[in-house]
C-alpha cells in the first residue's frame, strides 16, 4: 500500500500523518523504546511561545527554485517571510555566480475578503504577477485566513492550469496546521512532485541532493566526481527543468533525514529511485558510512574506500590532536530531530558528553513507516544515552535546561536560539550551515570553532553581567515539563 | 480588498507586537498561530532585546483550536505567563485565526483583571489592517486600558510621538534626537519606546502640557484621542525634521505651541545652526564637485521618510525633486493633506506624489522617468536591483533595509542631517560621475 496520496494536493501535518511528536522529555533510551513498543504519545502544552508554522519552510524552500513565483494568499503579515527570503535567494544565486529570478508576493487580504472572499481577485493577482515575471513555475499558497474563510486555491489554481503553460501548484499552508515546521518541507516536496517531477525517460549519472544553503557544493561535486557521478542540489538554485528530471537519477540523498525524507521516499515508491537510508555526513563515522551507503546504492564502492583513505591520512592527525583538549566537555543541543541525533554522535567521537538534546520535533518514524531515524538507531546501537526533550522551540524550556544542567557550551542550528544561552552566561556556538561539520576538514574546522568558542568567554560574560533574565526566579526552580499535560509525560511532576 | 502586494513593506497588525516589545517592562502575549510571532519579529532590526519574540507567549492555536475555539487555551497561557515571565504589563494581541472564528478574547482578558500585574487586550488581526495601523490600536489600548486620568498637568511636560517602532529602523535614534530638540529650547521631553524609557514615561503621559505628533499621519487617531480623554492639546508636526531648514521651523513651531519666546529660541537656533554650518561650509566643495548637486531624486518610502528626506533635499541641499512614492498603504482621508505638503517648500519648489503599495508600478514608473542625469534614489532593500539597472546613486532608508545595519543612528535634527548627507555622499564617492 501506497504511504503517500498523491490524488491529492494537500498533505496532513506530520502530527496526524506519522505521529511525530512535539512535546516529550525522558532520556533517549527511554524515547527509544516507547518507539519500539508503540507506547510513544505526545503531550500538549499549557504555556507555549512563538514557534513556527508550516508556510516558513515550504514556501521559503520552493522560493530558492531558479525563477519561480509565489503568491501567499494570505495578510501582510503572512507574506512578509518574502522579504527576507527573496534576500537570501538572491545571496546565495550570487554566491554561486548566477541569477535567480523568483518573486514572492503577498495578495494583502483584508477584512472585505475575509467576509466575502477573494478568490476571484486571487486570480487576477496570479495573471498579473505571471504576465510580469514569465515565471517557470507557480506556487499559490493559503495561509490561516485564506484558509479559515474556505478560499478554494485547489479550484483556482485548476482554472489558473486552462490559461497559463507553467506547472502551477497549489500549497496548503495554514499555520495551525502543524507545530512542525518540517510539515512544511512535505508541502513543498509534495509540490514539486504533484506538478514539476516527471516520469523518467532514461537513466541519468546524478544524484539527487537535497541540502539548504549548497555551502559544500564545489566540494561535494569534487568527492563525486571521484564516482562518475553529478550532484543535483535542490531546492536551492535549482531550476525547474532540473527538478523535472529527479526521476531519472540513480539515488536521492538528503543532509537531514527530517528535511529529505518526504521526496526522498517518494521517488522511491514512485520512480525507483533508491533513497539513501544512512545517517548523514557529519563527522568522521557519519562521513565515511554515508559515502560507503552511497556506493553500495550505485555500486561504486571501492572508488570510495580509494578515496577515504587518502582523506583520513590527511585529517585524522589534526583531529585526534584537538580531541584531547575537547575531552570531558559537556554539552546541551537544541536542534531539529535530524540534527540532534547526528551532531550528538559527532560530539561523542570528540569525546564530547551531550548532557541534554533538545530536538524541536520527533519523527519516531518516517514517510516509509519503516524503523526509527537511522542516526537515532545509531546512537541506541552504541549505548550512548542522555536527557532529551522534544522542546519545539520552546524558549522558556531551553534556559531552564540550561540552568539545570550548566554545560560547557550550547550548539543550536536555529536562528533566536544562541543568543539567549549567551545572555544567560553560557558559551554558544550558532551551527546554522548544514555542512558545518561535513567530512573530515568540516569535523576539524567545527572542534577548532567549539574550543575557540570555550576558550574566549568575553562576549557572553560581558554581555550576561548587564542582561537580567526573562523569567521569573519560579521558574528556573521547575521541571522544564512543568506545564507538559497527558502523553508520556511522567507521573509526580 | 486583496490586492497584488509586491516588494512588500509593511507588515500586518499583528507586527505591532513589536511597539508592545519596545515599551521596557511590557510583554504582548499572542493568541495566535504558532509561527506568526517569529514571522513578524524583524531578525535584522536588533530583535533579541530583553523580551523579543522568542519570549512572547503564545497560543500557537491548532486546528482543534479553529473548530473549537481557544479560549481556554488562552487562559491558561494567560495564567502560566504570568507566573513565568518577569513582566509588569501584559497585553494580549489577536492573531487572523482566533477572530475569524470568533473567540471572546476580551471576556477572558477580563477575568485578570484583578491581578497584581495588568493584563489588558488589543484586537490586531492581521486582515484588520497593516502594522502602522495596528500601532495606533496598541497605543489606544493603553490610554483606554492602563492610564488613568491626571489631577494636574505638569509644566512644560510634552509628550512625543513618532513613526512606528522597528518598522522605523531608525526609531530609537529618532526619538532621543526629538527629545533632545524639544529639551533644548527648555522643555521637558517623554517618550515610552526604548531603553529606559518604558512604563513609567507612559504613565506620565496624561500629566504633560500637550502631546507632539511628529508623523504626516501615524499617531494622529492617539493624539486625538488623549485630547478627548485626558484633554490634553496636541501640536501635530507633519514632517520628520532633518537638517537645518526643517530642524529650526520644527524648533520655532513647538516653541510657539509651548508659550516659549522667540527670542529664546532663536538664540538655541542660532547656535545650532552656526554648528551646522561648520560642517557643511567645509564640505561643500565635495557636494558640488561629486557632480550630485543638480540631479534629481525619488524617496521610495512609508510618508514619513518620503516627506522628511524631500523637504531636506530640497530645502537644505538645494536639490530637485522627481516624483516621490509613499509606500505605507497611507489611508485616503490622509492622502490629500500629504500631498499639499510636499507642495510647501523653498522658491516655490512642489513634488508629485504617488501613494502605491505594488512595488512593480513604482519601479515603472522610476525607470520611465527622465533624471536628466543619474538619479539619486533613496529606497528600501528591493531598490537595490533597480539602483544598480539605472546607474543610480542608490541608498537603502527605509524599511526593509535588509542588507544595513542599524543600531541607534538617526535622521533627525541638525545631526541627522549631517548622518543622511554622510551615508548618501559615502554612496556617491563610491564612483567617479
Amino acid at each position: 500500500m501506497s504511504n503517500f496520496n498523491f490524488g491529492m494536493t494537500d498533505v496532513a501535518s506530520r502530527e496526524t500523518r506519522i505521529g511525530s511528536l512535539t512535546a516529550y522529555k525522558g532520556s533517549l533510551s527511554e524515547l527509544a523504546s516507547l518507539t519500539d513498543s508503540g507506547e510513544v504519545s505526545n503531550c500538549d502544552r499549557c504555556f507555549s511561545q512563538s514557534g513556527g508554522c508550516p508556510s516558513m519552510c515550504a514556501l521559503g524552500q520552493i522560493a530558492r527554485i531558479r525563477d519561480v513565483l509565489v503568491v501567499h494568499h494570505g495578510p501582510a503579515g503572512c507574506s512578509i517571510q518574502g522579504v527576507a527570503t527573496n534576500t537570501i535567494v538572491k545571496q546565495l544565486a550570487k554566491k554561486r555566480g548566477i541569477k535567480n529570478n523568483t518573486v514572492y508576493i503577498g495578495t494583502d487580504m483584508n477584512e472585505e475578503d475575509t467576509i466575502f472572499g477573494a478568490e476571484g481577485k486571487l486570480k487576477d493577482i496570479v495573471r498579473t504577477a505571471y504576465e510580469r515575471y514569465r515565471p517557470k513555475a507557480i506556487f499559490v499558497s493559503s495561509s490561516c485566513a485564506s484558509g479559515i474563510i474556505g478560499e478554494d486555491i485547489d479550484s483556482v489554481v485548476e482554472d489558473l492550469r486552462e490559461e497559463i503553460d507553467v506547472p502551477i501548484a497549489p500549497v496548503h499552508c495554514e499555520g495551525f496546521k502543524s507545530h512542525i515546521q518540517a510539515t512544511g518541507f512535505d508541502l513543498s516536496d509534495h509540490a514539486v512532485l504533484t506538478t514539476i517531477v516527471k516520469p523518467p525517460e532514461g537513466k541519468r549519472n546524478v544524484i539527487n541532493f537535497k541540502n539548504f544553503f549548497e555551502s559544500a557544493r564545489l566540494e561535494i561535486i569534487d568527492i563525486f566526481k571521484n564516482f562518475d557521478v553529478e550532484p543535483l542540489f535542490f531546492y536551492t538554485n535549482a531550476t525547474v527543468e532540473e527538478l523535472s528530471h529527479m526521476s531519472e537519477s540513480l539515488a536521492t540523498v538528503s543532509v537531514c533525514g527530517s528535511l529529505g525524507n518526504y521526496i526522498g521516499n517518494a521517488l522511491e515508491e514512485l520512480y525507483g529511485v533508491p533513497y539513501v537510508r544512512s545517517i548523514n555526513m557529519l563527522g568522521i563515522e557519519g562521513f565515511e558510512t554515508w559515502l560507503r551507503t552511497i556506493g553500495r546504492t550505485i555500486g561504486r564502492e571501492e572508488k570510495i574506500e580509494a578515496y577515504l583513505k587518502a582523506e583520513r591520512e590527511k585529517y585524522m592527525p589534526k583531529i585526534e590532536e584537538l580531541k584531547k583538549e575537547l575531552k570531558g566537555l559537556r554539552a546541551v543541543i537544541g536542534m531539529g530531530p535530524g540534527y540532534t541525533f547526528e551532531v550528538a554522535r559527532v560530539l561523542n567521537e570528540l569525546g564530547m558528553e551531550v548532557v541534554w538534546g533538545a530536538a524541536w520535533h520527533y519523527d519516531k518514524q518516517f514517510e516509509d513507516r519503516a524503523a526509527k531515524p537511522e542516526p537515532m538507531q545509531n546512537l541506541i546501537d552504541k549505548g550512548i544515552d542522555f536527557e532529551m526533550s522534544v522542546s519545539d522551540q520552546q524558549n522558556y524550556e531551553l534556559l531552564n535546561i540550561l540552568e539545570a544542567t550548566k554545560p560547557d557550551i550550547y550548539i543550536s542550528r536555529h536562528n533566536g536560539t544562541t543568543v539567549w544561552a549567551v545572555k544567560q552566561g553560557y558559551a554558544a556556538l550558532f551551527a546554522g550551515d548544514e555542512f558545518m561539520i561535513f567530512g573530515y576538514k568540516g569535523t576539524l574546522n567545527f572542534a577548532q570553532a567549539v574550543l575557540d568558542t570555550i576558550k574566549n568567554r568575553s562576549f557572553e560574560k560581558n554581555l550576561a553581567k548587564r542582561t537580567k533574565v526573562p523569567y521569573t526566579d519560579w521558574w528556573y526552580k521547575q521541571n522544564m515539563d512543568k506545564f507538559f499535560v497527558g502523553g508520556n509525560k511522567k507521573e509526580g511532576r | 480588498m486583496a490586492k497584488l502586494l509586491e516588494k512588500q513593506r509593511y507588515k500586518c497588525a499583528l507586527a505591532s507586537m513589536l511597539s508592545v516589545q519596545a515599551i521596557e517592562g511590557a510583554i504582548p502575549i499572542l493568541h495566535a498561530g504558532p509561527g506568526c510571532g517569529n514571522k513578524l519579529a524583524d531578525l535584522s532590526a536588533g530583535a533579541s532585546g530583553h523580551f523579543a519574540s522568542q519570549i512572547f507567549p503564545c497560543t500557537g492555536v491548532n486546528e482543534k483550536d479553529v473548530v473549537f475555539g481557544g479560549e481556554q487555551k488562552l487562559r491558561t497561557t494567560i495564567e502560566n505567563a504570568l507566573k513565568i515571565i518577569d513582566a509588569d504589563l501584559f497585553m494580549v494581541l489577536t492573531g487572523c485565526s482566533q477572530e475569524i472564528v470568533g473567540d471572546d478574547v476580551e471576556e477572558v482578558v477580563s477575568e485578570f483583571e484583578d491581578r497584581e500585574k495588568p493584563v489588558i487586550f488589543c484586537s490586531t488581526a492581521g486582515f484588520k489592517g497593516n502594522n502602522y495601523k495596528g500601532h495606533e490600536w496598541v497605543i489606544n489600548s493603553l490610554i483606554d486600558n492602563y492610564l488613568e486620568p491626571s489631577d494636574t498637568k505638569e509644566e512644560g511636560l510634552v509628550n512625543i510621538w513618532a513613526d512606528v517602532p522597528f518598522q522605523d529602523l531608525y526609531w530609537h535614534g529618532n526619538l532621543r534626537a526629538l527629545e533632545e530638540l524639544v529639551r533644548s529650547i527648555g522643555l521637558k521631553p517623554n517618550t515610552i519606546f526604548g531603553h529606559a524609557r518604558g512604563l513609567e514615561n507612559l504613565k506620565k503621559v496624561p500629566s504633560a502640557q500637550f502631546n507632539l505628533l511628529v508623523s504626516p499621519w501615524v499617531g494622529l487617531d492617539n493624539v486625538k484621542k488623549l485630547e478627548s480623554k485626558f484633554g490634553t492639546p496636541y501640536l501635530h508636526y507633519p514632517t520628520i525634521p532633518i537638517g537645518a531648514f526643517e530642524t529650526s521651523k520644527f524648533l520655532r513651531t513647538v516653541a510657539e505651541f509651548a508659550g516659549i519666546s522667540e527670542d529664546a529660541v532663536n538664540k538655541v537656533i542660532d547656535e545650532r545652526e552656526s554648528y551646522y554650518y561648520y560642517f557643511i561650509e567645509r564640505f561643500a566643495d565635495t557636494f558640488m564637485e561629486t557632480r550630485v548637486m543638480s540631479r534629481r531624486f525619488s524617496v521610495v518610502s512609508d510618508a514619513q521618510y518620503a516627506l522628511g528626506i524631500t523637504k531636506f533635499l530640497v530645502d537644505d541641499l538645494g536639490l530637485f525633486p522627481a516624483k516621490q512614492y509613499i509606500t505605507d498603504d497611507t489611508p485616503e482621508k490622509f492622502q490629500d493633506d500629504i500631498r499639499k505638503y510636499f507642495k510647501d517648500m523653498n522658491y516655490g519648489v512642489e513634488s508629485e506624489v504617488a501613494f502605491e503599495t505594488d512595488g512593480y508600478k513604482i519601479h515603472k514608473d522610476i525607470r520611465e522617468t527622465d533624471y536628466h542625469g543619474y538619479p539619486l534614489i533613496l529606497g528600501s532593500y528591493w531598490e537595490k536591483e533597480l539602483g544598480e539597472e539605472l546607474n543610480a546613486h542608490f541608498l537603502s532608508v527605509s524599511n526593509p533595509a535588509n542588507e544595513r545595519m542599524i543600531i541607534n543612528s538617526s535622521y533627525v535634527g541638525y545631526d541627522g542631517g549631517l548622518k543622511l548627507i554622510e551615508d548618501i555622499y559615502s554612496v556617491v564617492k563610491t564612483r567617479f560621475n
